[in-house]
């Protein structure tokens, strides 16, 4: 215990660093849902017998999202999108020049699950609010939404608890966080406390996430 | 008031079409209850998916009070449905909004004000009778109370017409009465236009002024249901009064001829029977019988052995000319068919497994 609280490189960078995952993680999950949410929506209603076909559309961009998750290797896309993130930032050092590939690596991943979660709702609900006579927007925001919510949050907590995993290396090429520490004074000056600590914090981190998340979820569900 | 003229469906599914109606014409009056039966796979929900828009019919027509529903355009077929009100099999409610909620839904879509809103669900609720479960979720209530929540948001846009599509296919028998006593009494309190669609011939008999047999997209049979039961050779008559399998009692009366008959109106008031066996100086025997009162009227369906000393034309003719329908019975194969509109076990099963 004391070794923690007398180590030098933790008493003067831990809390930084924590800020900075945190940063990292809350920025990028924000944009990860704004637009993840809405892309997922858009695969979902445009696929063919969809609420609104579009075959050809659906087909390109569920192409290139499926090529962004599946093809490129997280750690390659960030490195990649460095100009990207100098040209939106002005940095490519940071927090929050790392959210920007945080962000685009874990959106396709989340717009995925977006579109499994509206999947599962039943189509006679669909059906039913046709009847009332909904518009597709209404179907939507009125139906699609709210009856797979508890699922969306679900969704979104298995992305946040991926985005502490990505941050943690997004944190060696420029972004800081725990990840940098860890790499930094655990693996490159072999000080095992920081490392013993660094790991317990992200577990520390990822618990909270999940039992937050699952709460919610729990709490929002009717069925 | 429902007309349905020459309606026709082609699905297809790669290169091969499924015709799923077939040149089906139908009219509903104003405030009565038709119904649709057939077997699965007979069009019954194409039928009604054709009625909603929910799909564009190949063919044909379909109009609601004199509105042309087949013709509208995309952005006139919102305000069509309104008028139409759905009751599905499965209630087909949003989990994620209390029953209050659900009923609300349809004069959310347009707006409405809020105190407005408030009262019209409230209103509802009571008129189905579920007051006092407003905050309750769906999962919270049973199968026929999800069911009244259904038929309460149906009737939220003021619809002139009500569609149910198997409606009781999922409750159990005394919850299938009370929803079917609710849609009847719905239908004379708000002179509602109804089509029941269902495989069951108990909502048929319990509710419906008028039937249509649907069988492979086509109306092989239809009418009132006092005129239909009266045809003994129509297949509804058969499946409306059923008679059970039976053999000729042996021993009793020597292998002698079977006969069915069946009577109606006047006809169920005389003693036919006791007459023939008086007139003709004969025994007879009941095999098999089916009472039933049907669209008001009484119905009798019969299945009896003459000695074999009788006259069977002469007994036929008997009976006919006193307006009684009498026929030689057919084959055992034959009567198989007459039980197929029966719940059968598998429907019950399927009452209790499935819940939602
Ligand atoms: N979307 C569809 N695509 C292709 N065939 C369909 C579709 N919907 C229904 N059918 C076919 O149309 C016929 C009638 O189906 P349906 O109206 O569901 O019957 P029912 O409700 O009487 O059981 C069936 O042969 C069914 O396979
Ligand atoms: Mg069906």
């Amino acid at each position: 215990m004391n070794e923690i609280f007398s180590n030098p490189v933790l008493a003067k960078a831990l809390p930084e660093a924590i800020v900075e995952t945190l940063q990292m993680v809350g920025i990028s999950a924000f944009f990860t849902v704004l637009v993840g949410l809405p892309l997922g929506v858009f695969l979902h209603v445009t696929v063919p017998g969809g609420l609104r076909p579009m075959p050809v559309v659906n087909r390109i961009v569920s192409d290139i999202v499926v090529n962004i998750t599946r093809s490129i290797p997280f750690a390659i896309l960030m490195v990649a999108l460095i100009p990207l993130a100098r040209l939106l930032v002005g940095t490519s050092l940071g927090p929050v020049a790392a959210s920007v590939s945080l962000s685009i690596g874990t959106i396709p991943f989340f717009a995925r699950l977006v579109e499994a979660c509206l999947r599962d709702v039943h189509h006679g609900k669909i059906d039913a609010a046709q009847v009332m006579g909904s518009t597709r927007m209404q179907v939507i925001s009125k139906v699609m939404l709210p009856e797979s919510l508890p699922a969306l949050v679900a969704a979104a907590t298995t992305t946040v608890v991926t985005l502490v995993g990505y941050s943690a290396m997004a944190g060696l090429v420029g972004g800081g966080g725990l990840g940098k520490l860890a790499y930094n004074y655990g693996f490159q000056r072999f000080d095992v406390t920081v490392m013993i600590v660094t790991i317990v914090l992200i577990i520390v981190l990822v618990q909270l996430i999940q039992l937050t998340g699952e709460w919610i979820s729990r709490s929002l569900d009717h069925r | 008031m429902i007309t349905v003229t020459d309606l026709r469906k082609v699905y297809r599914q790669g290169k091969k079409e499924v015709v799923a109606l077939d040149g089906v014409s139908l009219s509903v009056p104003k405030g009565s209850i038709h119904g649709i039966i057939g077997h699965s796979g007979a069009g019954k929900s194409t039928l009604v998916r054709c009625l909603t828009l929910l799909d564009r019919p190949t063919s044909g027509s379909v109009s609601i009070d004199g509105t042309e529903l087949s013709s509208v355009r995309d952005s006139e077929i919102r305000a069509a449905r309104r008028r139409i009100g759905m009751v599905f099999q499965h209630a087909n409610l949003m989990d994620s909004r209390t029953a209050a909620g659900n009923v609300a839904h349809p004069m959310e879509l347009v707006k409405a004000p809020k105190d407005k809103i408030r009262a019209k669900v409230a209103e509802l609720l009571k008129l189905v009778g579920l007051e006092g479960f407003e905050n309750a979720y769906p999962s919270q209530l049973s199968g026929g109370q999800r069911q009244r929540v259904g038929i309460a948001r149906a009737l939220a846009s003021d619809p002139d017409v009500l569609l149910c599509d198997e409606p009781t296919s999922a409750l159990d028998p005394a919850t299938t009465d009370e929803i079917l006593d609710l849609i009847q009494d719905l239908t004379r309190r708000l002179q509602l236009t109804v089509l029941i669609i269902t495989h069951e011939m108990h909502v048929v008999k319990r509710v419906c002024g008028s039937v249509s047999l649907l069988s492979k997209g086509q109306v092989i049979e239809s009418g009132p249901l006092a005129e239909v039961a009266s045809d003994l050779d129509s297949k509804l008559a058969r499946a409306l009064l059923p008679l059970p399998v039976s053999e000729p009692i042996k021993g009793a009366l020597q292998a002698g001829p079977v006969l069915e008959i069946l009577f109606s109106g006047e006809g169920a008031k005389e003693p036919v029977l006791t007459g023939v066996a008086r007139h003709f100086d004969i025994d007879l025997n009941v095999l098999a019988g089916s009472v039933e009162t049907l669209g008001g009227q009484q119905f009798g369906h019969l299945r009896v052995q003459l000695g074999d000393d009788a006259d069977r034309d002469a007994v036929l003719g008997y009976l006919r000319n006193r307006g009684i329908s009498a026929k030689l019975a057919g084959s055992t194969a034959d009567e198989a068919e007459l039980s197929e509109f029966a719940p059968a076990d598998t429907d019950f099963a399927a009452e209790t497994g499935d819940s939602k």
